[in-house]
């Protein structure tokens, strides 16, 4: 199997709800999101980040994912900048109805994988008739 | 109204001034536009990478996610730097449908010519959180050595 190249995929800017105070920049992490028939499962690009400074918060359905990045530690002059690094933050509405306590996150290799468990519906429940 | 004594104009008009001035707006623009632009479009090959210059040693960050260390190459042969790697991609399980796809998996091999030479014995490479950073130290005939002045 001959595998497909990697290509530089452009940075976009995040929408932010308000204009900023601080001039930070901050980036829309490119995202998977697929479904299954138990979860709603988000996987996003934030390299750079730790968990202490992520942020998920899932409020009348929107989900936000924001990650705070370490600003990158100051080891001399830049001679050569091809990307530019800043925080990332993206929110996305959750058409489905997600059981808030059962959500897990997990971040590896600057990879964020977000499982968002279905409420499943009340299965119907088969009474049995019992012959007396 | 304004008005303007006869002593304020120059004695005389310079036909080039005009293009002059509209050189010099050129050139800001391009400038602002380049400064706006920097990072993107710079680099066609993966992945991007920014390179930083100390005295005694160069160290050059590329962001990586999702990709192990495992399938992490990376060699050094004269001032030619080589990185080599894939990302995997998922397991796509049975039963899935997918919203959106935005992540990419593949392999990508990107080699780069260092702007000084480097000690090959000393290099240092580090893969956390999906940034790498690679920190090569500089040969020692490339480090600037301090001259004394001594007074007589």
């Amino acid at each position: 199997m001959t595998e497909q190249e990697l290509k530089i995929q452009e940075k976009k800017a995040a929408q932010l709800s308000g204009e900023q105070t601080k001039n930070e920049l901050y980036f829309a992490p490119h995202v998977d999101i697929y479904e299954t028939d138990q979860e709603v499962i988000v996987i996003a690009d934030m390299p750079g980040v730790v968990t202490d400074d992520l942020d998920l918060s899932l409020e009348d359905s929107i989900l936000t994912i924001q990650g705070r990045r370490l600003p990158p530690a100051q080891s001399g002059r830049l001679i050569l900048e091809e990307y530019e690094t800043g925080h990332y933050l993206r929110r996305f509405t959750v058409a489905e109805t997600i059981d808030q306590e059962r959500i897990a996150a997990s971040l590896t290799d600057g990879v964020l994988t977000v499982r968002l468990p279905k409420i499943q519906p009340l299965q119907p429940r088969k009474i049995e008739v019992q012959i007396g | 109204m304004t008005f303007v004594r006869f002593t304020d104009r120059p004695p005389f008009r310079n036909p080039w001034a005009e293009f002059e001035r509209i050189r010099q707006g050129l050139d800001e623009l391009s400038r602002t536009y380049i400064e706006r632009g920097k990072g993107q479009g710079l680099a066609n090959v993966y992945p991007a990478l920014n390179m930083y210059e100390a005295t005694d040693r160069l160290v050059i960050t590329a962001e990586l996610p999702g990709v192990k260390v495992d399938n992490l190459d990376l060699s050094l042969e004269g001032d030619t730097l080589t990185l080599q790697g894939k990302r995997d991609r998922r397991q796509s399980e049975s039963g899935i449908s997918y919203h959106r796809r935005e992540i990419e998996a593949g392999s990508f091999s990107r080699s780069i010519a260092l702007p000084v030479k480097v000690d090959p014995e000393q290099v240092d490479a580090r893969l956390a959180n999906g940034i790498l950073t690679i920190t090569l130290f500089k040969a020692s005939a490339a480090t600037p050595r301090q001259i004394k002045v001594n007074a007589e």
